[in-house]
């Protein structure tokens, strides 16, 4: 079964259509990877997917839930994470925070016990803590842990965003150009923590990525899509033979390094 | 040399007080409010006593504004709730029914620490829709709504002013040499509540209020509920808020609508960006130096009014003047308020002499 369907959805900004009858099943396990150009209706997608924005028609179905009345808090605890293209890290807080909001949806104590930071609420900050540590110690962010992340390098902060959204312990992870900006050395890092996180976490990832070479190594499945239609589907093999793909995107683009 | 701090358990990585120079900088603190009763006359007990008051509201403010970020003006009222609140249930509430009897006082400032809570929810209602500008707006109406519900329930609130019966703890008249007594109370709980508040932002719900002040969208993706979070991060801080309105109306023993003007939620506001916006440490160093500099101006006054006699008549004005310029100057200098400088001190010497 699939793990997310996205089933015939439309979304529209008053006059612009953002996304344009598009349907994509997304497997288990996969590295499934979004790519078009500019204003295609990629993050639009994953708005739809994380709940931000609800499409005016179709359906979106996450292991067996009809996501349409979902809140995107909701979504969250179905096992959904993201992190977002124009970094919305909170800016006040140390890395380490950052990431321990990452744990809020597995964590339990309120109000009170928080006050008293004794018992429960001590013990929970603790185990949350080492969960924490691991993906720091994961994505080599140890020597900046306390530091306050407005204060970070941007390539930085671009790995406490996947960070923060790999402490929610997600089953599907949404990846919106977690690599733009970075120079090779930041990006093939980063590629390496996708791989792992998909196959030593077994994560599933959907992935917006501009850099075509990244997009063919890591990714089992690809879209394309182009002014919100969908335009092809498929291996990336069989994405890059395909003709449509090719007179409409690949032919002029799949040269030109993306500058965001 | 001390060149970090180091841990080997997560648990010591997450105590208050890391180093042994900070153990030692609180029992200093500790200490010097043993001490400073037995040294200090009543008007500065008095002083004491208001900052430790100012404080425990000013952390409310702070909770709310600072590190939740929707803005308040309400909060005059909302001290007013508390304090009413606390008078009636003591009192004349029981009166009014033809009782004599009235609720302990620790059970009182307790109940109307809640009930402000709940008034607090209840104002903090339309921040599901309104950010900045707007919350201020209508937090501004809820300060005149209470304000003028105050005023125009006579019965209930004495109108222009109101007498509480002197405050009684397990048999003791705390009135009586009030400064004195009223301080052993009003430090040990700013205490407590400063150690709550540390303690929140610590903590799950704690983090999930800086989320929301720092992104929404992003905080709802992770699962954070905005609109119970922020009603929840108004409960919290009305909650301190009206244990404050509460605290000063036993203190005082006669309160009046006037206190709890806009003024006063102007003065808060004021504390909370001197100390310094989403610090509780800040929120005390500003709760202190509003309270001080009035007083301080005054005794300055004083000592120059034989050179010029008419200083006197012009206090109130200068007062006024050196509140505004102080707001300003650090809205412009040092936006993160008393409790960076503090911070940005403690640093230069942590490292002396190789401070750089
Ligand atoms: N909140 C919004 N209001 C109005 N229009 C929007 C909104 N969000 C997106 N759009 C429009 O929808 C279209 C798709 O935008 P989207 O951000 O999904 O593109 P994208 O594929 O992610 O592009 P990029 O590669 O630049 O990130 C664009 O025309 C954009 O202007
Ligand atoms: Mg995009």
């Amino acid at each position: 079964m699939a793990q997310l369907s996205v089933d015939d959805i439309t979304l529209r900004f008053g006059g612009v259509t953002a996304i344009a009858n598009v349907s994509l099943t997304i497997e288990p396990g996969q590295i499934y990877a979004i790519i078009g150009p500019n204003g295609a209706g990629k993050t639009s997608l994953l708005n739809c997917i994380s709940g931000v924005y609800k499409p005016q028609h179709g359906r979106l179905v996450f292991e067996g839930q009809d996501m349409a009345s979902l809140r995107p808090y909701d979504i969250a605890r179905l096992g959904i994470a993201r992190a977002f293209q124009n970094i919305a890290l909170f800016r006040g807080m140390t890395v380490l925070d950052n990431l321990l909001v990452g744990r809020h949806i597995h964590m339990r104590s309120g109000v009170l016990s928080g006050m008293a930071f004794w018992g429960r609420a001590r013990r929970e900050e603790i185990e949350h803590r080492e969960i924490v540590e691991d993906i720091i110690d994961f994505l080599e962010i140890e020597a900046i842990r306390k530091q306050t992340v407005g204060s970070l390098a941007y390539g930085l902060r671009k790995r406490v965003e996947v960070g923060r959204a790999l402490a929610m312990a997600p089953k599907l992870l949404l990846l919106d150009e977690p690599m733009a900006g970075m120079n090779a050395e930041e990006k093939e890092d980063m590629a390496r923590f996708i791989i792992d996180i998909n196959q030593e976490r077994g994560i599933t990832c959907i992935l917006i990525e501009h850099d075509m070479s990244v997009v063919m190594d890591l990714s089992d499945q690809v879209a394309v899509l182009d002014f919100g239609r969908k335009l092809a589907e498929g291996t990336p093999d069989e994405v890059k033979a395909n003709p449509e793909v090719i007179k409409a995107y690949l032919g002029e683009e799949l040269a030109i390094e993306h500058v965001e | 040399m001390q060149s970090g701090v180091f841990h080997t358990t997560y648990g010591k990585d997450m105590a208050l007080q890391q180093s042994s120079w900070q153990k030692w900088r609180l029992g200093l603190v500790l200490a010097a409010l043993l001490i400073f009763p037995f040294v200090a006359d009543n008007s500065q007990l008095y002083l004491a006593n208001t900052i430790a008051i100012a404080a425990i509201g000013a952390i409310g403010l702070n909770i709310l504004v600072g590190f939740t970020g929707q803005i308040s003006l309400g909060q005059g009222a909302f001290l007013g709730v508390g304090a009413y609140a606390s008078a009636l249930f003591t009192g004349r509430l029981f009166e009014l029914f033809g009782g004599t009897g009235g609720t302990p006082f620790l059970v009182s400032i307790l109940l109307a620490a809640l009930f402000t809570a709940l008034v607090g929810t209840l104002f903090g209602l339309p921040s599901l829709r309104l950010k900045g500008l707007y919350l201020a707006i209508a937090t501004l109406a809820a300060q005149q709504i209470i304000i003028w519900i105050i005023t125009h329930t006579p019965k209930l609130t004495g109108g222009e002013s109101f007498s509480l019966r002197p405050t009684l703890l397990f048999g003791l008249n705390m009135n009586q040499n009030g400064d004195f007594r009223f301080y052993w109370l009003l430090i040990p709980i700013a205490i407590l509540v400063t150690l709550a508040a540390t303690n929140l932002f610590r903590t799950r719900v704690g983090r999930s209020f800086v989320a929301v002040r720092d992104r929404d969208i992003a905080a709802e993706v992770m699962g954070i509920n905005l609109f119970r979070t922020k009603l929840l991060a108004f409960a919290v801080s009305s909650f301190f808020v009206g244990l404050a309105g509460a605290l000063l109306a036993h203190y005082r023993l006669v309160i009046s609508p006037d206190r709890f003007e806009i003024g006063t939620s102007i003065s808060f506001l004021a504390m909370i960006i001197i100390g310094g916006m989403g610090s509780i440490a800040g929120s005390i160093y500003g709760a202190a130096f509003i309270t001080l500099l009035p007083a301080l101006i005054e005794s300055l006054g004083r000592q120059v009014s034989n050179i010029y006699p008419n200083i006197d008549t012009m206090l109130p004005y200068i007062q006024q003047g050196a509140f505004g310029l102080v707001i300003i100057l650090f809205l412009i200098f040092e936006p993160e308020g008393l409790a960076k400088v503090w911070h940005n001190i403690k640093n230069y010497f942590n490292l002396w002499p190789f401070s750089y």
